[in-house]
């Protein structure tokens, strides 16, 4: 039994240098494998749709008309399924967290025309490839027009 | 409140809870005492049920992966472990070696980060400041440890039916090992303090005493009844790694605060040596075996977790979505030991009390 066993390590600390970072101003080195948010390589998604069937918490949508591709970061609880399950390889888990935002908002993604003449090679259908050949190649700006400021957004 | 007929003048009841600064969580008791002291406690649950077992119905059984592991923030990994072995067992999948390793290892990180949070907060229970930080520092390195190989730092996501999809390269073994030298030399720090101090000692030693006959009759489990001096563990059964490994559960007859704490503590020795085992002998090969169809049939599957044994009952009818599954949390089990161990305690102890116990109540309602 003693008194004040403690009182070794806290004088220590006390000269020591806190062990927390100043973090804004100190950027957190992330790891390789970092699981923050999704980004998606839209030049490669043929719309299959398999990510959005898969979501566990259903944030992913695609539309195959349209070919377009949307995700709620709200919703999302970044578990990487979707990109084990991706058969493109077009969707991937980078470091950095998702940062606040004052509004609930979706953000979508639209693949270029170009990639949208191909033919689906999953689950052909047949009335698909020529209808949306017109749409433009930017992507689409979401509800609130509040982008995330990763800048994660792919030009056609 | 029932039981009011029997209430004479001299006892009242103190609602305790559910928001009360000692709880993380919320659960409530209702604490009838007489002066200072506690006759009885009746505990009510019910605050944040998310209705998880329900969406088996929803999500097809990989998915579900993903749902089952956030049932709880701190003991995630063996939640979803213990899920996906049970759907394994169903459909005869033999999960490679190195599979098996790997999860031992994530398994005894989460056992190391969990007891770590647990003396951090029971430091903060009896008001000693200082010592809360200084575990919650050393916390801090095993916390960057599951960012490193897997990419999260509660929640992993590395489980999946047929084995885990991310592998550990050699250097992060080596950086495991070096972090663990790190960590049992500044828990030797906090562990004299725990120990042998006089002012934690006189908060903790005698405080809260549950006999073995009653926490062998109430059905307690994990540290809380190894305190008690029941030599229960579930890692004994064998799943994983652990048939390889040397290791034998830690006991103490004590049965008071002091006791679950000392149990604790060298339960963190413990994890650190099952790990060097696990990379002494981790072989080489796959991680995961590729898994067809879908489950038909039932189990029953038992894992330890840093709070004791979970059980997960998996039923499914070969269809995509399961028909049924079960969780039974430790906490869940311990609730009624707590409430033995609430009485004839001092009102003061209640808050540390309710800590011994390690409560995890989004566990326990899932």
């Amino acid at each position: 039994m003693a008194i004040m066993n403690f009182g070794k390590q806290m004088l220590k600390n006390l000269f020591s240098k806190p062990v927390t970072t100043s973090y804004p101003a100190e950027p957190y080195p992330y790891p390789e494998r970092s699981r923050g948010h999704v980004v998606i390589d839209i030049d490669k998604c043929i719309s299959c749709t398999i990510c959005a069937l898969n979501c566990p918490s259903d944030a992913l949508s695609v539309d195959r008309q349209k070919g377009t591709w949307t995700i709620n970061r709200f919703d999302c609880i970044a578990c990487g399924y979707c990109v084990t399950k991706c058969p493109k390889k077009c969707l991937s888990m980078v470091p950095g967290y998702q940062e606040p935002m004052g509004a609930k908002s979706e953000e979508t993604y639209q693949r270029p025309p170009e990639s949208m003449v191909k033919p689906v090679p999953k689950k052909p259908t047949a009335a698909k490839p020529a209808a949306p050949a017109a749409k433009p190649a930017v992507p689409v700006p979401a509800a609130s027009a509040e982008e995330t400021a990763d800048g994660t957004k792919e030009e056609a | 409140m029932n039981g009011s007929s029997t209430v004479n003048k001299t006892r009242t009841v103190v609602p305790f809870g559910p928001q009360h600064p000692v709880l993380p969580e919320p659960v409530h008791l209702d604490l009838v005492i007489e002066d200072e002291r506690v006759i009885e406690a009746i505990p009510n649950i019910g605050f944040i049920h998310r209705g998880l077992e329900g969406l088996v119905e929803k999500k097809d059984f990989q998915e579900m992966t993903y749902v089952v592991e956030r049932t709880c923030g701190i003991c995630s990994f063996q939640h979803g472990m213990g899920y996906v072995e049970a759907v394994e067992h169903i459909m005869n999948v033999e999960t490679p070696d190195r599979a098996r390793h790997l999860r031992t290892i994530w398994s005894e990180l989460g056992r190391l980060h969990s007891h770590l949070l647990w003396l951090g907060l029971l430091a903060d229970g009896f008001g000693f400041e200082s010592l809360f930080y200084e575990c919650w520092r050393i916390r801090e390195h095993i916390l960057d440890l599951h960012e490193m190989t897997t990419g999260g730092r509660l929640i992993f996501s590395v489980n999946t039916v047929g084995g885990v999809l991310k592998d550990m390269t050699p250097e992060m073994l080596r950086k495991i090992l070096d972090t663990l030298d790190e960590v049992a030399r500044d828990v030797r720090v906090v562990e004299k303090t725990f120990l042998y101090d006089y002012t934690v000692q006189s908060r903790l030693k005698g405080v809260g005493v549950l006999t073995k006959q009653q926490a062998h009759d109430l059905g307690c489990c994990g540290p809380f009844a190894r305190a008690s001096g029941i030599a229960c563990d579930m890692r004994k059964l064998g799943y994983d790694a652990y048939p390889y490994l040397d290791f034998e559960p830690i006991t103490s007859n004590d049965g008071d605060s002091y006791a679950r704490c000392y149990v604790r503590l060298m339960e963190v020795y413990q994890s650190i040596d099952i790990i060097r085992q696990v990379i002494g002998r981790i072989p080489e090969g796959d991680i995961a075996v590729p898994v067809k169809g879908f489950p038909n049939g039932e189990y029953f599957n038992r894992v330890e977790q840093p709070r004791g044994e979970a059980y997960y009952y998996v039923k499914a009818s070969g269809k995509k979505t399961l028909d049924r599954l079960r969780i039974r949390t430790p906490t869940f089990a311990n609730l009624a030991g707590l409430t033995e161990t609430l009485k004839g305690a001092e009102i003061g102890d209640v808050p540390l009390l309710i800590l011994t116990i390690d409560p995890c109540i989004s566990c326990t309602e899932r």
